[in-house]
C-alpha cells in the first residue's frame, strides 16, 4: 500500500473510533445541543415581540426567519466546544501516548477527531434545524443550487471552527479549561447579526461585528436560503473558513507532534 | 554482544533547570531481558519515554539506535519494531477490550479476518476472552495490563519496553506477568523492564542497570551486582548486655547495634570462613544467643547504589 492509502486508512480507523466514543456516550453532544435550541425558542417566543419589531416591522414569523441562519452557525460554535473537550480529555488517556509510539500517520488522531466532530456538526444542525422548521422557519425561494451551497458553506465552517477547537483542546491542561478556552466558539454569534442587524448596534462596535467570522457566514447562509442579498459576505465567509481551517490545522498538528507535557 | 536490540550513549534529558537524565550509556542485547531498576523519581520512565520515540533526548546526547535504526534519523522505523506497555495503562476505556485489540490490528494494517484471528488469539492467552465485550474502563488493574500488553502484542514487536508492568498488581497477577514476559522471550523478543522492585529484576531480568540521579551507578547480571558489594556478614545476637559487651570490647572489627545487642561480623558467608568464625569465638568464650548468615543481595546493592544514605544492613527488614 501506498503511503497515502495507509494514511488514509489510519485516519478512518481514527474516525470508526471517534465516532464509537460519541455513539457511547452521546450526552455530551446531547448537552451542547440544548444550548442554541434553548436560545431559539427564548428569542422567538420570549422575547420575540420586540426583537421582531426591531428588524423593519416584521412580525414574530419574519424573526424567525432572521435568527435561524445564526442559530445554525452557533450550533456549530456549540459542537465545537465539545470538541476541545473531547480533545483535551483524550490527550489525558494513556491510549494517547501508545498511539504516538506507533508507526502509524500521526495527524491521523486528530483527523480521527476533526471528522468525527464535523459530522457531529452536521447532524446536530440538522436538529436544530429539523426545531426552526417546526416552529415556522421555511426557505422561501431556494434553488437546489443555493440548498448545496448553505450546506457547503456549512461544512466547511464546522471544518473550521473545529480545527480552531482541535488546537484549543490541545494546549488545555484540563477538559475544563478547554471549556473555557473554547467559549469564543459559541459567544462571539451573539457578537454577530445573529440575532439583531448589524445598523443597531453602536456605531464603534458595527466594524468589529462585520468583520468577525460569524457575519459573513451567517449574511452568506440568509442570502442563500432566504434570498437577501449577499454580496462581499461570500468571499468574506469562504476566506474566513479557508483562513481558519488552515491556521488551525497546523496550529493543531504543531502542538501535536510537541513532546508531550 | 556482536548486535545490541537497544544502544544508547551518553543520553541526556533535561526539563528546565532540572537534568532528569545525565549522560546513560545502555546497550541491551537481542532476544534478553535488561531491566533498570531504581528508585521512583530515578529517571526510568523518561529513559523509556526516549527510547520509544514519545518525548526527544537533548540534542547533547550521543547516538541512539533502536531495532538497528537511528532514533532521531528515523523514528518511524523505531515505531515499527518496538510495542510499548506504560507505567499507566495505555488503553481505551470508552470502548470494550476487543475493540480495543480490534482497533490496534487496523493500525497494524492487519486484514479484517487476520485481525480478528489474532485478536481472538491474544484475547484468549490472556485470559480476557470472556470480558472482552465490556468497556475497558470497567477492568481491574490486572485485566488492564494484561489487555494493555495484548494490545502491544498485536504488531507482533520485537523489542518491548514494559515500564513497571508489575507496579500495583497483586501478587498472582505480578508473577502472571512474570510468566507472560519470560514466554516472549523465548520467543527472541528482547524486552526492556524498568521496575522498583528488586525480586522481579533478580527473578527476570538477564542484565540489571542501577539508575540512580540519572546515572547508571552500576550495570551486570544479578549476581555480578551482588559481588559489587561487601554486603555479607554474620550477625550476633545477645540477650545479655553483659555478654554483648563482652564479645564487643573482643571482636574490634564487628560492627556494633547497641540497641538490639548485636553484632555484625564482615564475612563472605562460605562454610570455611563461617568455621573459623566459630572457632575464634569459641576461643575467645563468646557464646551469641542467635547466629545468623546474611549473604548480600539485590536490596543491598540497591540500598549500597542509590539514594543519599548508602548502608546496607539498616534497610534489611523493612525493605523485605
Amino acid at each position: 500500500m501506498s503511503s497515502l492509502s495507509l494514511a488514509v486508512r489510519d485516519c478512518s480507523t481514527m474516525l470508526r473510533r471517534n465516532l464509537l466514543h460519541a455513539r457511547r456516550y452521546p450526552s455530551l453532544t446531547l448537552n451542547l445541543l440544548l444550548t442554541p435550541i434553548m436560545l431559539l425558542l427564548l428569542f422567538v417566543y420570549i422575547f420575540g415581540d420586540t426583537m421582531s419589531a426591531g428588524i423593519d416591522g416584521g412580525d414574530r414569523s419574519d424573526y424567525v426567519a432572521y435568527i435561524v441562519p445564526g442559530l445554525l452557525l452557533m450550533t456549530i460554535g456549540s459542537t465545537t466546544i465539545g470538541t476541545a473537550v473531547s480533545v483535551s480529555n483524550d490527550m489525558t488517556e494513556g491510549i494517547i501516548a501508545r498511539f504516538r509510539t506507533m508507526a502509524i500517520h500521526r495527524p491521523s488522531v486528530l483527523v480521527g477527531h476533526v471528522v468525527g466532530s464535523v459530522l457531529q456538526s452536521v447532524m446536530s444542525v440538522v436538529l436544530v434545524g429539523a426545531v426552526a422548521v417546526a416552529i415556522g422557519f421555511r426557505s422561501t425561494d431556494a434553488t437546489v443550487l443555493e440548498w448545496l451551497a448553505a450546506f457547503g458553506l456549512l461544512v466547511l465552517f464546522a471544518l473550521a471552527l473545529t480545527w480552531i477547537a482541535v488546537g484549543m483542546g490541545l494546549i488545555s491542561p484540563n477538559a475544563e479549561a478547554a471549556g473555557n478556552n473554547a467559549m469564543p466558539l459559541i459567544l462571539l454569534p451573539l457578537l454577530s447579526s445573529a440575532f439583531v442587524p448589524l445598523d443597531s448596534m453602536p456605531g464603534w462596535f458595527q466594524p468589529v461585528a462585520r468583520y468577525q467570522p460569524f457575519t459573513p457566514a451567517i449574511e452568506t447562509l440568509r442570502g442563500l436560503l432566504l434570498g437577501t442579498g449577499i454580496g462581499d459576505n461570500g468571499w468574506l465567509a469562504v476566506a474566513w473558513c479557508l483562513g481558519l481551517a488552515v491556521l488551525g490545522y497546523f496550529w493543531s498538528a504543531s502542538k501535536f507532534d510537541q513532546d508531550p507535557r | 554482544m556482536t548486535h545490541p536490540a537497544i544502544a544508547a550513549h551518553g543520553l541526556r534529558k533535561s526539563y528546565g533547570d532540572k537534568t532528569v537524565l545525565d549522560g546513560v550509556d545502555l546497550a541491551v542485547g537481542e532476544g534478553t531481558i535488561f531491566s533498570l531498576l531504581g528508585p521512583n523519581g530515578a529517571g526510568k520512565t523518561t529513559v523509556v519515554k526516549i527510547l520509544s520515540t514519545l518525548v526527544s533526548a537533548d540534542p547533547a546526547s550521543g547516538p541512539i539506535r533502536v531495532g538497528g535504526h537511528d532514533l532521531a534519523a528515523d523514528p518511524r522505523a523505531v515505531r515499527a519494531a518496538i510495542g510499548v506497555t506504560g507505567q499507566f495503562s495505555a488503553v481505551d476505556g470508552l470502548i470494550t477490550g476487543a475493540e480495543n485489540m480490534l482497533l490496534m490490528a487496523d493500525l497494524h494494517h492487519l486484514s479484517r479476518g487476520e485481525g480478528r484471528r489474532v485478536t481472538a488469539e491474544l484475547l484468549e492467552r490472556f485470559d480476557l476472552t470472556e470480558a472482552a465485550s465490556k468497556p475497558a474502563s470497567t477492568y481491574s488493574g490486572g485485566m488492564k495490563r494484561r489487555l494493555d500488553i495484548a494490545m502491544t502484542l498485536v504488531g507482533s514487536p520485537r523489542i518491548i519496553f514494559l515500564d513497571e508492568p508489575t507496579t500495583g498488581l497483586d501478587p498472582r497477577s505480578r508473577h502472571n506477568m512474570w510468566q507472560i514476559i519470560r514466554e516472549l522471550v523465548t520467543d527472541g523478543v528482547t524486552a526492556f523492564l524498568t521496575t522498583q522492585y528488586l525480586e522481579e529484576a533478580d527473578e527476570l531480568a538477564d542484565r540489571i542497570a542501577v539508575l540512580d540521579n540519572g546515572r547508571i551507578a552500576a550495570e551486570g547480571t544479578a549476581e555480578e551486582l551482588k559481588r559489587l558489594i561487601p554486603g555479607g556478614h554474620v550477625r550476633l545476637r545477645f540477650t545479655d548486655p553483659a555478654a554483648y559487651r563482652n564479645a564487643a570490647s573482643a571482636l574490634r572489627e564487628a560492627t556494633r547495634h547497641d540497641e538490639s545487642l548485636a553484632l555484625q561480623i564482615p564475612s563472605g558467608g562460605s562454610q570455611r570462613e563461617l568455621r573459623s568464625l566459630l572457632d575464634w569465638l569459641d576461643a575467645a568464650g563468646i557464646e551469641a544467643d542467635e547466629l545468623t548468615v546474611h549473604t548480600p543481595d539485590l536490596d543491598d546493592v540497591f540500598f549500597a547504589l542509590t539514594g543519599p544514605t548508602g548502608i546496607p544492613d539498616q534497610h534489611k527488614e523493612t525493605a523485605r
